[in-house]
């Protein structure tokens, strides 16, 4: 069997750890140099997978890990979509551990959160997960315990769809991105709480002042400096975490190690993309090579060719890359706020190293990121063009925007404007109820949004004027139709909130530590959930158990997603059908953001009542333009196939 | 006094672990969990602990910090004093316990000049401000209790700030105020401009204090960060007494002012 073969291999080797890397690695993470000429298409239904410590080597130095089956990352997990699997999780670890299946539509039970699903994996213990799942894709697992996810304890997951791939591919390749540091994340952590900038060395200077004088006027330059001292913010708040501790991984292998892939000329790759790292928001590009985005958080997606992309923590994506030259590509995965990346190559042939690129130069916030309206504070050194990008996050059907174009709404879609309006006191013309919470300044609560606004048609911190195509989430429109067109019954507004000189990140104000109620969803129902961010920083929002659709101008065709970034001062929404019953962990996927208190559980409760909801005292014409092809569909809800979630596969790409 | 400060601080340490306890605490009645739908899964009482166990640790957790944020040599005319200033605090988000030393040991007379300790309990009180009470205890040059309120914190324009007031077991009132900036001339370079003021509500002759400001400490530091944590720096300081303090130190043959040239290390865990 696959798995059992494999498995036994890594442990086999596990004592030698004087070994190349490569003898540390499992068979879908090693180079084409090492024998990794593309996966196997080998899927199995049971996997035995035993959480210890072990040695690794990482950029040529020792360190240990925790992780899964003795290698970082852990074992390829791939089976067929439908297929009832069993996974036998042994802890040899003296702390608990768990596993938690990412995106994956799990029984709650099996969903692997200690204290929310379930009471954790003991010391010693054997927990055995079952389930089948309605999906196919690319998806990832990691543990939900601690910090052990930093240590090392991620791998990929592959799901064959049960019967065609819509995607075509020769050949394919997992690349799994994180972050690894030889510090201990504990301590990683503590530093953090005690001074919140310990790592980060890329603050503006008095040189950078200067320079800045020079360029902009002295009046300008220090206007500028003294509206965010008097904010007490600073613009180079990116990330918490930096390549000062980090060694960024592709397959566990640091630039130096240079993981490699090969293709024939004129062949399609398909590279799973997982961003399993801790802290690190990745740039993804390949320089000379552009991508065809085919599917994001494992759903297929309509293709979409950029040149680059901003990847959250625990976002997948999928794409299919054609090479057309026979010479070494760089497949580069830059941290969002450039003080390292990771650089793999594809090349024709095993072994060969791509030139890796020089870190671009570090994004600098601006007052859009505090989510200030520009007219609020003197903003005359503020670069005007940049704010006018209010394009409220409405790509209609595909037509590129930018500038003022993108306030020319033409009527279109009221149901996703009306949300982005809604700081405007608009939102009782969504149609529907919207719970809407004050959140006041405090010490949790260093700043609150005054002016958010939707950001979907940005490609993200650092990547406004890179010079080539880079993915806006408001592009993304899923493969197939949504299985669920019902406009929400409700709408909820959710806060993002910290406090970044005290380290302090919450929901509302609230860490988790201090929560009492969780958020309470009704089995059956479709609400919208809208996130505002009111911190300086993008955060990987993530919710267990459900995909939701992202509000961004898709019509009937929205992203499902598991994860989404929510860029600063941005207010996004999403609509998710309440069709899992369970309790569900809700978090920012930033580690230490979600170890600080930045977490939540969506309760989604089981109904008595199958039809909760009135439709027929809806405000349909407040909806109707949303899914003008739906607008008479049935809102029965036993009609709906809740457990297809979507995956017909009559879409077809090429 | 020993005993006083010791008892205050047990009491201290008992409030502040208290307060911190009171997050950790979860009730196991049903009606009061936050969410229990695993409880029919798993053993409801794994589940109350688990729960209790993420909860904790997703924003509960206490932690602790020891800084020495000046250890220094200081020279002026051919003397040396050696001076600390040290804090240390343990505790959540919300509430701390600190503990701050300041003293001088002069080199030349092997004698320690000035030693005090506080400790306090803090707590925030808006998004960059601390409340912070307890009692200070003066161990040179005169034993002497305080009673201590103060504010610590952030203020705009990133000046660090420390303002405290003093009430003395012999019901004299004194304060002192102390404000840090950092100006990066590169990430790892830094020079620190540091100021501090004193006061005294009324003349305390056997402190040699008069009444108002009695006197200041301007200092100018180059620090190079190695490590965060750890940071080497060379710099000057100005002293200068006033008013009554001023006479009183001239009156007992010293100087009102003095410069210094520092040496030290800046070094935190």
């Amino acid at each position: 069997m696959f798995n059992r073969r494999h498995f036994l291999q890594g442990s086999a080797l596990m004592g030698l750890s004087s070994m190349l890397p490569a003898a540390l690695l499992p068979a879908w993470a090693r180079s084409a140099s090492d024998g990794n000429t593309g996966l196997p298409r080998e899927t199995a239904t049971e996997f035995n997978l035993s959480v210890g410590r072990f040695p690794v080597r990482i950029d040529g130095r020792a360190g240990e890990a925790v992780g899964v089956n003795g290698t970082l990352p852990a074992p390829l997990i791939r089976f067929r979509e439908g297929d009832e699997i069993t996974l036998n999780v042994t802890n040899t670890l003296d702390v608990d551990t768990s596993i938690h299946w990412h995106g994956l539509l799990v029984p709650f039970q099996m969903d692997g959160v200690p204290g929310v699903t379930f009471p954790g994996i003991r010391p010693g213990e054997t927990f055995t997960y079952k389930y089948a799942v309605p999906q196919s894709g690319t998806y990832w697992y990691h543990s939900h315990s601690g910090l052990q996810e930093q240590e090392g304890h991620y791998g990929p997951i592959i799901i064959d769809p049960h019967h065609h791939d819509p995607v075509a591919y020769d050949r394919e390749y997992v690349l799994v991105l994180s972050d690894w540091s030889f510090e201990s994340p504990y301590r990683i952590f503590a530093k953090l709480k005690k001074m919140s900038d310990a790592y980060n060395y890329q603050q503006r200077t008095v040189g950078d002042f200067l320079k800045d004088a020079q360029a902009r006027g002295l009046g300008a330059a220090w206007n500028e400096r003294a509206m965010w001292g008097q904010m007490r913010m600073s613009p180079r708040d990116i990330a918490d975490v930096t390549g000062a501790t980090y060694h960024y991984l592709i397959n566990g292998h640091s630039t130096a190690d240079n993981w490699n892939g090969v293709f024939k000329k004129g062949e399609r790759v398909r590279l799973r993309i997982i961003n399993a790292s801790a802290m690190t928001i990745f740039n993804v590009r390949l320089p000379g090579l552009p991508m065809t985005i085919v599917a994001a958080d494992g759903l297929n997606v309509q293709p979409l060719e950029v040149d680059e992309f901003q990847m959250g923590v625990a976002e997948t994506y999928d794409v299919i890359i054609e090479p057309k030259d026979e010479h070494a590509y760089a497949f580069v995965a830059e941290s969002i706020d450039r003080s390292g990346q990771a650089v793999a190559t594809f090349g024709p042939q095993p072994g060969m190293r791509a030139e890796a690129p020089a870190l671009r130069a570090v994004p600098t916030l601006t007052m859009k990121d505090m989510g200030m309206d520009h007219g609020s504070m003197d903003m005359s050194e503020m670069d005007h063009s940049e704010m006018d990008h209010a394009t409220m996050g409405h790509d209609m059907s595909g037509m590129e925007m930018s500038g003022h174009e993108g306030h020319d709404m033409s009527g279109h879609e009221m149901g996703d404007m009306a949300m982005d309006h809604s700081a405007h006191g608009m939102a009782e013309d969504a149609g529907w109820p919207v719970e809407k919470k004050t959140i006041k300044r405090g010490p949790g609560v260093a700043n609150v949004a005054m002016m958010p606004m939707s950001r979907l048609d940005e490609p993200g911190i650092g990547l406004e004027d890179v010079g080539h195509r880079v993915m806006r989430y408001s592009q993304l429109r899923s493969l197939t139709r949504n299985p669920d067109l019902r406009p929400p019954g409700r709408e909820m507004e959710i806060h993002l909130t910290s406090n970044m000189e005290r380290y302090m990140w919450s929901f509302d104000g609230v860490k988790f530590s201090e929560v009492t109620e969780p958020i309470i969803f009704h089995e059956g129902e479709r609400l919208r959930v809208t996130l505002i961010n009111n911190t300086m920083m993008p955060h990987p929002i993530h919710l267990h158990g459900m995909f939701f659709e992202l509000v961004n101008g898709g019509g009937d065709h929205k992203p499902r997603k598991h994860t989404v970034i929510v860029k600063p001062g941005e207010k996004l929404s999403f609509d998710v059908s309440a069709d899992h019953v369970g309790d569900w962990a809700f978090h920012c996927h930033l580690l230490y953001h979600m170890h600080a208190g930045m977490m939540q559980v969506v309760s989604v409760l089981p109904s008595t009542d199958k039809t909760p909801m009135d439709h027929e005292h809806m405000d349909h014409e407040m909806m109707g333009h949303d899914m003008p092809m739906e607008h008479e569909m049935p809102m029965d809800h036993d009609m709906m196939d809740h457990s297809a979630m979507g995956h017909d596969k009559h879409g077809e790409m090429k | 006094m020993q005993r006083t400060l010791l008892s205050a601080f047990a009491a201290l340490a008992f409030a502040a672990g208290a307060s911190a306890q009171t997050h950790d605490h979860h009730s196991t009645s049903p009606e009061e969990k936050p969410w229990s739908q695993a409880d029919a899964y798993f053993d409801p009482a794994e589940m109350d602990a688990a729960r209790a166990h993420v909860q904790a640790h997703s924003g509960g957790s206490p932690f602790a910090m020891v800084r020495f944020d000046r250890l220094e040599a200081q020279s002026s005319d051919g003397e040396t004093t050696g001076v600390w200033d040290a804090d240390a605090w343990y505790g959540g988000d919300i509430n701390k316990i600190w503990l701050k030393t300041e003293g001088e040991y002069s080199f030349e007379e092997n004698d320690l000049e000035e030693a005090e300790v506080q400790l306090l309990w803090s707590r925030a009180i808006s998004r960059y401000f601390d409340l912070q009470t307890g009692v200070r205890y003066d161990f040179e040059p005169k034993g002497q209790a305080h009673a201590v309120l103060g504010v610590q914190g952030l203020a705009p324009y990133w000046f660090e700030v420390d303002g405290a007031a003093f009430l003395s077991e012999s019901g004299d009132l004194t304060a002192s105020f102390e404000a840090e900036y950092e100006l990066l001339l590169t990430n790892r370079l830094i020079l620190q401009p540091r100021l501090e003021v004193n006061f005294s509500a009324q003349d305390i002759p056997e402190r040699e204090l008069g009444s108002g400001l009695t006197d200041l400490q301007a200092g100018l530091r180059l620090r190079y960060e190695i490590r965060r944590e750890f940071a080497p720096y060379i710099g000057v300081e100005y002293q200068s007494a006033f008013g009554g303090t001023a006479d009183r130190i001239e009156a007992s043959g010293g100087d009102a002012d003095d410069t210094r040239f520092v040496i030290g290390v800046r070094t935190w865990y």
